[in-house]
Parts: C-alpha cells; structure tokens; sequence
C-alpha cells in the first residue's frame, strides 16, 4: 500500500512538474493543480494510513492523525483560490498580450 | 544625570535648525550651538573625576538577545575626544552660520552636522562594541550626506560615494572583528572585552581580529592605501572638512586603536601593523601635500600625514609614545581645524583656492593671516606652539624605538623626512598664499571676512600658543587622564616642555626647519621631478573598479535572467532536486522497515485510474478538453482516496471544490487559445522530462521514506481535548475553528483577497471571443438548454438544504463551513449556468464582495468578542442547552466562526465564478463602475 500510494504521489508530481515547465499558461495552470493534488496528498500522508478510522470521537478505537486532515482541508480550499487567480492572470494577460505564454510574448520555446 | 542625556541632547539638536529657520541665519545658528553646548557643560561636570581616572557608565538595555545595550561610558579617553567634538564643533558651526551663502539651505546643512555630531559622540562614548559599531556606521551616512552637501556637483556626489564606500566597507570588516571579539570575550560590553585582553591575544583568530578591525580604523582614519579618498571628501563645504576632516571623523579610527588598546595591543603583530602602515602614511601624505596646488589638497595630504603620525606612535606603543599620541589628538585637531577654516575663508574672499592664483593677502587679510601663521606654524612643529612639543615627543621616541629590528635606523629617518616636508608644505602654504607676489591678473578686492567667521579659528590658533606656552596647565591634566584610560596603570609620569637640553630629536628638529627652507626653494625642481613618475589618480582607478564591478554584476545576471520564466523554474527545480536528492541520499534505506499494509484490488483500481490520469493530462496537454477532463480523473480519484484512508472531511471538500476549479478551468478554456502552436524543441522536451522524472521520483522515494517510518504525532492532544476543550467530537473540524482558528482566519483572508484581486483583474478586459470551435462548427446560439433550468431549479433546495445539513453537523460528524460553503456555491453557480447571468442576479441580487467581507468580520468579530470576556483571541466557548423541540443541543461560538467561514467561502467562489462567467455578457465589470462602487456592487 505504501508503495503504492507514494509511486501515485512520484507520478502526480512529476507529471504537474512537466506540466508546469510548458509555455503555456493553460498547461501551466492544470500543472500546478497536478502538483497540487500530489502535494495534499503527501501531506495528508504524514499521518500515515489508516483504515477506518475517522478522527471523529466515539467512531473508533484508534482515530487517524486528524492534524494533517485539517491543514490539507484548507490547503484544498486556497488551492482553489490560487488557481482561480491564476486563472484570472491567465485570461487577462492573454487578453494584454494577445498571446497565452508565460513570458506574455510569442517565442520559440525550444531555444533559451 | 544618566550619560543618555549627552547624545541624547546632540540628536535633539538636529531638529533644532529646522524649528528656528525661520528666525534668520544668526539666531538659528545660535540656537543650534545651545544643545552641543549643554552637552559639553554636562561633560565638564565631571571633570574632577575623570582626572582622577574615573569611569562613569550608564546603561540601559536594549537589545539583550544579542547583546546590544545602549550603554555609555565617560573616562578620559572619551573627555578628551568629546572636548573636540562638541568645543571645536561648536565653534565650527559657528563659522559655518558666516561661511554658507544667503540662500543655501542652512536647516539641512545644520541638521546633517549636529547628527554627525552625535554619531561621533555616540562613538566615542558607547560602552558596548556593538553599539560603538552602529554609531560608527552612523557617521559614514552621515558624512556621505555633509561632503554630499551641494549634490548639484558632481566632484562632491562622487566625493561622497566614494568615501561611503570605502568607509562603508571598512564598517563592514570591523563589524566582522566586533562579532568575533563579541564571540571569543563573551560579551560587548566595553569593560568585559577590554579586560579580555589575554583571551583575545591567545585566541587562534587574533590575527584576524585584528586585520579585521584595522581595515576599519584605516579606512576610516585614511591610512595609506586606503587614503584616496579623502582627497576626494574635499568637495565638501569647508566647515565639513574642517570639522570632519581634521578633528572627528578620521580621528574615528584613531579613538579605536586607542580604545581597544587594552584589549589586542602589546603584541609585536599590533606594533608592526601599526608602525609600518603609520609610518608609510606619514611620509606618502607628506610627500604630496608638498605637491598640491589646491589649499584644501594640501591640507588633506597633510591630513593623511598627521594621522600616519598617530598611528606610527600608538604602533611604538612605549607608554611615553601613547602619551604622545593623545597629545598629538588634540593638538592636530586645534590648529588643523583653524587651517581649514582659514581656507574656507580665503576661498569664501578671493574665489579660488589654486595656491598659484594666490598671494599677497598679508596686507588685505591681516586677521586671517594671523591666525593662519599661528596655527601653520603649530602643524609645522615650530616652537613655541603644541605642535613643537608632540613631535618632539614623536621624535625622541622614534630615535629609540628597536620595534623595526636591524632596520629601525629607518623609522627616525622616514620621520625626518616626513617632519621636514611638513615644514615645508606648511612654508608653502603661508608664503604662497600671505607673502608671494600674485602672478594672476585678475584684481584683489579681497579682505578680512566678519569677525564671526575669523573669531573661531583665531581662538583656536591662540589655544594653539597657549598649549605650547603653559603645557603642564592646559594639556596634562587631559592628556594624563586619556592615557589612564588607554593603558591604565602604565601611564607614566610625563613632563611636556618646550626645553629639553641639547639633543638629538631638538636637532633632527631644527634641521627639519632647515630642510623644510631648502625644499621650498627646489619646489618647482622637486614638482618636475614627481610630475615624471606616472601619475595615478585614486579617483579614476576607483570609478574604474566601480564600472568593472557593476559590469560584472550586470553580466552575471544576464546569465541567470534571461527573462524566460521557463528557465528560472527549471533552475529552481534543478537546484530543489539537488537539495532533495542530497537528503536522500544521506539516509542508509529508503525503507524504514515499518510493515507494509496490503493492497487490494479497489485500491489498485484507483491507484491505477489516477497515474493514467496524471499522465493522460500531461501528454495530452495541447488538446485542452482532454487534458482537463483526465485532470478532473484525477482531482475524483484523490477524493476517493481521502474516503478510503479514514478522510470524510477531505472527500468532501476535494469533491466540492473539483467542482467548482473544473466550472472554472472549463470557463478559462473559452478565453484561451484552444490549442497552442506546436514550437517545442525535442531537447527541451527531453529536459523537461528528465526534470519532472527525477522530481516524481525524489518525491515518491521520500513520500515512501516517511510511509514506513513511525512518526512522532502531537494527534493525542487534539484527540484528547476536542470534546472537553472544544464541544465537538469531529476533531479536524474542531481544530479548523477552535484549537488552529487562527490559522483559519488567515487562510479565509487569503480566500477573501484572491477573490477581491480576480474582480479587479476582470476590470476592462479585452475579450477574445471565439465563435465557434477548431472543426469551424459555431456555437449553438440556443444557451440555456430546458432540462438544465429545470433540473437545476429542482436541485436548488435541495442542495442548500444538503448544505445547512452538512454545517450544522460539522462540529461532530465530517462537515463544517467550507464543505457546506463550496456546496452552496456549486449549488447557485448551478443557477447562474442553467438561466444565465441576467435571471439569476435579477432574483438574486447578492453582491458577493459583500458576503465575503461579511463572513470575515464575522470570524473576525467571533474572535475579539473573546477578548471581551478577557481571554486571549478566539478562544472558545460553548454550552449545552434544552430547546424544545430539538431537545439538548450544544451551542458554541466556534458555531459563529464557522459560519463566518461558511460566508466567506461562498461569497469568494461565487464572487471569482459568477464574474468571470458575466465577462461574456453586457455586465461585464467595468473600469468606470469598478472605481465607484466596486467594493459595494460586486456583481454588476
């Protein structure tokens, strides 16, 4: 199991990292969300795995680490609202620059 | 009276001209004499005991953590240098009231000199080495500002800069030698580290301490090969460089040597340093203030020369040459500030200092010349002025001085020639300027400046004789308590007198004088002679190395910021795959053995759906759709793994909030290009895969290092204390708004303000509408389909009834306010997508800004209503109570805060989703409206 899950967290992050080094910001944005997931879900793992197990009082014998639980919870939610704000800053430098690259000017991405 | 009150009243002053400006130059100037003068009213009260070598402290603390008190001291060290601070001071600025023009700006120039001032007081009186370091840097800003004074020119702004630099760099060095001597003595209190004298001088990095604090005293004090720059300080006022440049400033360096005497003095490394350096500065000062044609040139050089000469004697470091090294302090400082202010005035009279277009103003400027004569006389060492008397001293300690070994032969010699220069720069100067017939045409309608602006200088040219005169009266009382605090118990007896019987140093004297004669005469021989050797300007070179420096770090960061934002991420990944894979690599097994649990075939199943999707997304990253819709795989498969591993809070918020990015990453599809141009390089491709493959793996390798790995959990605190503590048996929802509230707060603020920054991002935007899709097939015109106003409208109550359920069980069952928040926003998007914008916000007039800020002062208001009850910020309360019909039900101000995160919640999505979907419409936000009432009408 623990295999398992840390490879899902390896794949996630290292397909939002490929996502994120595009030059566009669409490919950008649904990187990071990747990258996102990958993170809260390796966060969420610092409590460990546990089965049936809620951290809710009288649910059972030996509740999962609800810590973690609680700082992923909002980082979900700030997630949302940073990737609406990038988003935003997506659609509007588009619309500045008549472009969508990161760098807000068409450019051949093979050379740097 | 605490010592605070002594710079305390020099930092008052410098607001002191800028009250009294508008009285006129006189008064104002008057005005701003009163606090220095207080000031050293206040010193000279204890003056009895000072001379009996008592040191007065007081101290008030500060910073502790790091050992900073503002802590001052007054012994004889400090009276003496304090006399010529505010005395001198005082008096200069005085002159300075005559010397600025009508219409300069006096309140600055004031305000910049009593700040000097009492950076120099702060110097000179700290009890404790950092604080002595802070005061220190306070006079290279402060004296970058005085020789930075008429910035109109360039020779003063590069004046300026380059002494902040040089000095500025020396600051930085003694503050590396303060931090180790900090270290290494335990404290920084002065009277600690001057009694840790053997400690310091046994300790290993004692060569170091002390290159490190003598680069400071040599920058500072102008020591050769640091002099170069003040020459150049030279474009300063005359009063600056009467004041800075003669008797405070570089005597900075001096007072150090001095002060930290006890504490890394009598070692021969100290001695060596000290005499090698002062006695090359000496004669390279002596040499060239020979040459210079420019008054104040050849007072710098002279400057330099003197300064060489203290430090020469602090070097010999016999108790008789200390002494000597005092006395030569204040002697120097009285007739070199009178030389300056002579300058000044000669300049101020006759418009040129150029030595050349000089002459003849003995007849025209009597006053002037007499002071001038006393005090040239003084720095020229002629009896019977106090000059005469230190270097006497000087030179009966050098003849016998064996610090050089075989070679000490030369230190007499060097300073014979030095001494004999001085006569004859000094010669130079007084003939040049009072007694030379002038060879300029132009007329002299020169004369003798007001009184006020003679009188200072004139006094202190008088002092000078009368030192000479009565030594014994005027200068040993000073001069012995000064050396009591330098070396203590050595201090010898000592009898200044202008006869000595026949001996050599009375003769190298007098065939100084001789040489002195004999040289002006060769000037214009010996001037050819040094205009063959190359000229090197200090001035150039350094703009040089300045241009070589900014260019280098020009280039370095064209290198590293080439403006691709693609590049800077990879290098900062490169360097995290560094760091990470170092950690790594450090640890002898991956596994921490831990047993591992066993999969089964539902969680294969998912695992598997998720890394398709993961991948999916990312290779078909240009066709959009499908991209995001293997995204959206992948944000359900996580929510499902939350469900699986004992998470029914995540579920629920990653679910909801898939939701709503997949309604927002669906809109931004329409706003974007639908498919990029295809421009990528296979190398880059390959690079970007190297990257990401090496950081998926450095993240799976750690994620599964921690996995197998007991961990320490502070989880039974929260476990223990949710019922009794926080009235709620679902903990991670106790914790969001009882135990971690505050961090809660915060988070909702970040959600208000991304909320709040995309409205206004939306302001004026150019649209890029597509008419239809890539195949050329145009949208239907057909919006709102029938089933989908029908079933969301059916849906409405529903949801928000789910929703109300989902908060109010959140304190004990999974839930709580941001699942019940991002529902009810999906749940009213839902309206907003199925009848479109204008339908809804007809029958739902909300302006979501509103409720965004509504929910935060609601947090806000839950937790300062704690401090009502006296307990600190956000603390809980809660109770249980008999409703009827409910029956027993608990009721908690967490409730509140929760509620306030509810809002929030709703009123940021709603307010990020619904405006960005009314862009396509006519209510487009605005610029005109967005600056009238956006805050109000959110939604328009």
């Amino acid at each position: 199991m623990e295999l398992l899950f840390s490879l899902v967290t390896g794949v996630l992050s290292g397909s939002g990292i490929y996502l994120l080094l595009r030059g566009r910001t669409f490919s950008v944005i649904v990187g990071l969300t990747l990258l996102s997931y990958a993170v809260n879900l390796f966060l969420f793992s610092m409590g460990g795995l546990h089965t049936d197990a809620a951290a809710v009082i009288g649910a059972s014998e030996s509740p999962a680490d609800p810590l973690p639980q609680a700082l992923v919870l909002t980082a979900i939610v700030i997630g949302f609202a940073m990737t609406a704000f990038m988003v935003i800053l997506a659609i509007r430098a588009r619309a500045e620059f008549g472009n969508d690259h990161v760098d807000g000017k068409q450019g051949d991405e093979g050379v740097n | 009276m605490s010592l605070l009150w002594i710079p305390l009243l020099t930092l008052t002053g410098t607001l002191v001209p800028f009250l009294t400006a508008s009285l006129g130059r006189k008064p104002s100037t008057l005005a701003t004499m009163v606090a220095p003068l207080i000031a050293l009213f206040l010193i000279l009260t204890h003056l009895p005991a000072l001379f009996d070598g008592t040191v007065i402290t007081s101290s008030l603390e500060w910073f502790p953590q790091i050992g900073l008190d503002l802590a001052f001291r007054l012994d004889g060290l400090t009276l003496l240098f304090a006399l010529l601070i505010l005395g001198i001071g005082s008096l200069i600025l005085f002159y300075a009231g005559y010397y600025l023009s009508a219409k300069e700006n006096d309140r600055r120039f004031f305000a910049f000199m009593m700040l000097f001032m009492t950076a120099m007081i702060g110097i000179v009186m700290a009890d404790n080495l950092l604080l002595m370091w802070l005061f220190w840097e306070l006079t290279s800003l402060s004296s970058f500002l005085l020789i930075g004074f008429w910035g109109h020119r360039s020779d003063a702004r590069r004046g300026a800069r380059m002494s902040l630099a040089v000095t500025g760099a020396g600051g930085l060095a003694l503050l590396a030698g303060i931090l180790m001597i900090g270290d290494i003595a335990g404290s920084f209190a002065m009277e600690t580290v001057l009694s840790s004298g053997e400690l310091l001088r046994q300790s290993e990095y004692y060569p170091l301490i002390l290159t490190l604090v003598l680069l400071g005293a040599f920058t500072k004090s102008a020591q050769f090969p640091f002099h170069f720059w003040l020459p150049h300080a030279m474009a300063a006022p005359t009063p600056v460089s009467a004041y800075l440049h003669s008797s405070t400033m570089v005597k900075a360096g001096i007072f150090l040597l001095a002060r930290l005497n006890p504490a890394l003095g009598d070692t021969s490394l100290w001695a060596i340093s000290l005499a090698v350096f002062g006695l090359a500065t000496l004669t390279y000062g002596a040499w060239f203030a020979f040459l210079q044609r420019d008054l104040k040139g050849i007072l710098a050089f002279s400057t330099i020369s003197h300064l060489g000469l203290v430090v020469l004697l602090l070097g010999l470091s016999t108790p008789l040459a200390i002494v000597a090294a005092l006395f030569h302090i204040l002697n120097h400082a009285l007739f070199k500030a009178t030389l300056f202010m002579s300058a000044g005035i000669i300049d101020h009279e006759t418009g040129t200092r150029d030595i050349r277009r000089l002459g003849g103003l003995l007849a025209l400027m009597p006053f002037t010349a007499t002071l001038t004569l006393l005090s040239g006389a003084a720095m020229a060492g002629i009896p019977p002025f106090n000059g005469f008397l230190s270097k006497e001293m000087l030179l009966t300690e050098v003849v016998s001085t064996e610090i050089f070994g075989g070679l000490s032969l030369l230190a007499p010699l060097l300073v014979l020639i030095g001494a004999t220069l001085s006569v004859a720069y000094t010669l130079r100067l007084v003939h040049g300027v009072f007694f030379a017939t002038r060879t300029a045409r132009e007329p002299v309608q020169a004369h003798d400046p007001p009184k006020g602006m003679y009188l200072p200088g004139l006094s202190l040219a008088v002092l000078c004789l009368l030192i000479g005169l009565f030594p014994m009266t005027l200068a040993a009382p000073l001069i012995n308590s000064a050396s009591l605090a330098v070396q203590g118990a050595s201090t010898p007896s000592f009898y200044f007198a202008l006869w000595h019987g026949l001996n050599l140093p009375l003769l190298m004297s007098l065939l100084a004088i001789g040489g002195g004669v004999l040289l002006l005469m060769h000037h214009p021989r010996l001037n050819t002679l040094a205009a063959l050797l190359p000229a090197k300007d200090a001035k150039e070179s350094f703009e040089r190395a300045i241009i070589r420096l900014t260019k280098a770090a020009y280039w370095l960061t064209l290198r590293l910021e080439n403006g691709s934002l693609q590049r800077y991420q990879a290098l900062l990944l490169l360097s995290a795959i560094v760091m990470t894979g170092l950690g790594l690599s450090q640890m002898e097994l991956l596994s921490g053995g831990k047993r591992l649990q066993s999969v089964d075939s539902l969680v294969l199943l998912v695992a598997f759906v998720m890394i398709f999707g993961a991948i999916g997304s990312a290779l078909a990253h240009r066709w959009r759709l499908v991209s995001l819709l293997m995204l959206s795989t992948v944000g359900l498969a996580v929510s499902l793994t939350f469900v699986r591993f004992s998470a029914p809070d995540l579920a629920l918020t990653q679910l909801s909030v898939e939701v709503a990015s997949m309604i927002l990453l669906i809109l931004a599809l329409f706003f974007l290009p639908q498919r990029p141009p295809r421009w990528v390089s296979r190398r880059r491709i390959a690079r970007d895969l190297l990257l990401a493959s090496a950081f998926g793996l450095l993240i799976a390798g750690l994620n599964f290092a921690v996995l197998t790995r007991d961990t320490l959990s502070i989880a039974d605190y929260f476990l223990d204390q949710s019922v009794p503590g926080g009235g709620g048996s679902n903990v991670v929802n106790v914790i969001l708004v009882d135990f971690r509230g505050f961090d809660t707060f915060g988070e909702i603020t970040v959600l208000a303000l991304a909320g709040l920054g995309t409205y206004k991002l939306l302001n004026r935007l150019r649209l890029f509408k597509p008419s239809g899709n890539l195949e050329g097939i145009r949208w239907s015109s057909h919006r709102y389909p029938l089933i989908f106003e029908v079933i969301a409208q059916f849906i409405l109550p529903l949801a928000l009834l789910v929703s109300a359920y989902i908060f109010l069980r959140g304190h004990n069952e999974p839930g709580g306010g941001f699942i019940a928040g991002l529902i009810t926003a999906v749940a009213l998007l839902l309206q907003y997508m199925a009848r479109g914008y204008e339908w809804t916000n007809e029958r739902l007039p909300v302006s979501y800004p509103i409720v965004a800020v509504i929910g935060l002062l609601t947090a806000l208001a839950t937790g300062l209503g704690s401090w009502v009850f006296g307990y600190p910020f956000l603390t809980s309360a809660f109770d249980y109570f008999d409703i009827p019909l409910i029956g027993k039900t608990e009721l908690a101000t967490a409730l509140l805060f929760d509620i306030g995160v509810y809002l929030t919640v709703v009123g940021a999505t709603l307010m990020i989703l619904v405006n960005l979907g009314s862009v396509t419409t006519a209510h487009r936000p605005k610029l005109k409206e967005s600056l009238q009432n956006a805050p109000q009408e959110g939604n328009k």
